[in-house]
């Protein structure tokens, strides 16, 4: 076979040809004229030497939302095949964790998805105080979930604010950041730090929250309404935003199922499946909200989901604050939790049990557990296998992104080149979460 | 306090600002003549070296890659795009996608093994002048990180101007950063990294 037919990709028969896959009769409805009529229109039959084109998308793509380096085979501007080359950020976090204590490996984990360090946070620390059977505090585990929803809605705006851009409405990036950093300003009131705050421990939360924190956390929670009211008003009637993300990268519930999709992709199918609901965490049986679900599993589906799911964050961060328990933040557990500060300079137990703790850290019973929790992106899960002693044996993530990226080729594959980067958008990959 | 309130007119010193706009407006129509036009002349024209006004047009104009690596990219566009920080005030908003329009990179998270010879060809293809900025710890010394994937500092493999520590630096501390690349870039736009790289003889033109 000559080189040239090789490039070309289309043989006279002595290579089976790329294009004859069973996907090619699928894709034969999605034409150009998709985009100017709205509707799918039978295209004409793909003349029989056309060329197969391979562009390399990525790492380095403003548009990837990371370094995501998609290896794409064209056929004019429709996306043939799709292939998703990771690894880019891979940091080795899993690994290690080996070689650190339990209550360090908090800072690690906080540091995959980095837009959702709370939710990182809450899995691994879930799934240590279940090997502990530790029983967190009600006010912590309150304390937890308006932290998990603040942190959904930052992730949320964000992902609005970078999503919008790779559509061009390059407005939705000041808006979306502008509330956005107040949320960041409520975790550094009370945390110290805007991002990878390590404000929930094993066993409860660092700190209580400070003084005038509510009534500002209750200022941003009456302001977001109005201002996702603004961001629709500026999106829901625009011509082009909704002929770029309706009836595009539709999937079935069913392949997003098999693919193990989790998250808004899902929701945005018609599934209801969120693990508040289905497998309640932190109190969260205790709070009235909704699960956002979509109808057909396309881009403004997914669009539409995740403003929702801001106002439903919106109105479990309200309730949350309405029936804040009183009590302790953090167990009383010293063998887990630190000792409070002052209790050093007058307890020696207190003075040993910090020491213990510090130096040493606690140990963890042998045994494994899984927990998952519902982060902004699907099913996070964390797998802990304990050996006994102060360090894990092995520490593994299940990354809602990295199962979900699985389901970009379907949705991408037979559309235009420029639907994939919507669909990319839509689908709010977070490299650092697929990498680890 | 005192306010002191004075009158604009005629009679007021050559420094107020009716009077200078007067003069503007006969200069334009050509009426001034003599020793006031030498003294407007004098007034008005700033003399510099051509190197001073190229280093003071590449200072408020250092158009950063959009290249996001980690963690630190969210607060890179966080400064970027938040109206709160506002970078343009510095004229280092104007994000660009290729790297052959850039001027300045800003490696804003941890550097992987698979990542660095990517990295290192982007800033192969940036234009010189070129600037890099090493943003949090990870791209300054791996930080946390301290592991078999992650390459322990960015410039290991190309010469980095200004480090900025934090995990992640604060907007505030990368705008502080950026203001002293500029400081830099004013003060000597070569920086001397060839010498310090031993890479003299790399320059993309023979008077660069």
């Amino acid at each position: 076979m000559s080189d040239e037919e090789l490039e070309r990709g289309v043989t006279g028969g002595q290579r089976p040809d790329p294009l004859a896959t069973p996907y090619r009769e699928r894709e034969r409805s999605v034409t150009m004229d998709r985009v100017a009529h709205g509707a799918a229109v039978e295209t004409a039959e793909r003349e029989p030497d056309t060329e197969l084109f391979t562009i390399n998308l990525g790492p380095h793509h403003p548009a990837t939302h990371g370094v995501l380096r998609l290896l794409c085979t064209l056929e004019g501007e429709l996306v043939r095949e799709v292939k998703p080359i990771i690894g880019y950020v891979h940091t080795g976090i899993e690994k290690s964790m080996e070689t650190q204590q339990y209550w360090k490996g908090i800072t690690f984990v906080e540091r995959m998805d980095y837009l959702a360090y709370f939710a990182n946070a809450m899995t691994y620390c879930n799934a240590v105080e279940t090997l502990l059977e530790e029983e967190v505090p009600k006010r912590a585990q309150y304390l937890r979930v308006i932290h998990l929803e603040l942190n959904r809605i930052a992730s949320h705006l964000f992902w609005l604010g970078t999503s919008a851009l790779d559509i061009g409405a390059i407005t939705m990036l000041w808006w979306a950041l502008r509330e956005r950093d107040h949320v960041l300003d409520l975790f550094e009131m009370s945390s110290g730090q805007r991002m990878h705050t390590r404000y929930f421990q094993v066993g409860g939360v660092m700190d209580d929250i400070p003084p005038g924190w509510e009534a500002k956390c209750r200022e941003f929670l009456d302001l977001l309404p109005g201002r996702l009211d603004q961001y629709e008003a500026l999106l829901d009637r625009n011509e082009i935003w909704l002929q770029r993300m309706k009836n595009v990268g539709v999937v079935s519930r069913e392949r997003l199922l098999a693919y193990g999709v989790t998250g808004p992709l899902l929701r945005a199918a018609g599934d209801p499946w969120d693990l508040r609901k289905a497998a309640p965490y932190s109190s969260y049986d205790e709070f009235d909200f909704k699960i956002p679900v979509g109808t057909i599993g396309d881009c403004y589906d997914r669009y539409r989901v995740r403003m929702a799911e801001m106002r439903e964050s919106v109105k479990i961060v309200a309730q949350a604050l309405d029936g804040l328990p009183e009590g302790p933040f953090i167990t009383t557990n010293r063998k887990v939790a630190l000792p409070p500060r002052h209790e050093l300079a007058t307890s020696m137990e207190a003075l040993i049990h910090h020491f213990k703790l510090v130096t040493e850290g606690f140990r963890v019973p042998a045994g494994e557990a899984y927990n998952a929790i519902e982060s902004p992106r699907g099913e996070l899960g964390c797998y802990i296998l304990a050996d006994g002693s102060a360090k894990p044996a092995r520490v593994h993530i299940r990354d809602p992104s990295f199962v979900n990226l699985q389901a970009l080729a379907e949705m991408s594959e037979g559309g235009l080149i420029a639907d994939m980067i919507a669909n990319i958008a839509m689908l709010d990959p977070i490299l650092g979460g697929i990498d680890r | 306090m005192e306010v002191v309130r004075s009158k604009v007119g005629p009679e007021q010193s050559p420094e107020d600002l009716r009077t200078r706009q007067l003069s503007a407006q006969q200069l334009l129509r050509g009426d001034l003549e003599g020793d006031d036009l030498e003294r407007y002349v004098e007034e008005r024209v700033m003399l510099t070296t051509l190197e001073k006004a190229q280093n003071w047009a590449r200072r408020n104009a250092c158009w950063p890659l959009g290249f996001g690596l980690a963690c630190c990219a969210i607060e890179m566009i966080t400064v970027i795009g938040s109206p709160r920080n506002d970078i343009s005030r510095f004229g280092a908003e104007v994000v660009r996608a290729s790297p052959r329009q850039a001027d300045m990179i800003i490696l804003s998270g941890r550097v992987s093994i698979k990542m660095a010879p990517i990295i290192r060809r982007i800033y192969d293809q940036m234009l010189e002048p070129k600037w890099v900025i090493a943003m949090g710890a990870c791209s300054s010394s791996a930080g946390m990180f301290n592991n078999y994937a992650v390459v322990a500092g960015a410039d290991k493999f190309l010469p980095v101007d200004v480090y900025i520590p934090g995990c992640p630096p604060r907007p505030e501390a990368l705008m502080y950063g950026i203001n002293r690349l500029q400081d830099k870039i004013a003060a000597d736009p070569t920086l001397g990294w060839r010498k310090r790289y031993q890479a003299e003889g790399t320059e993309e033109s023979p008077d660069a």
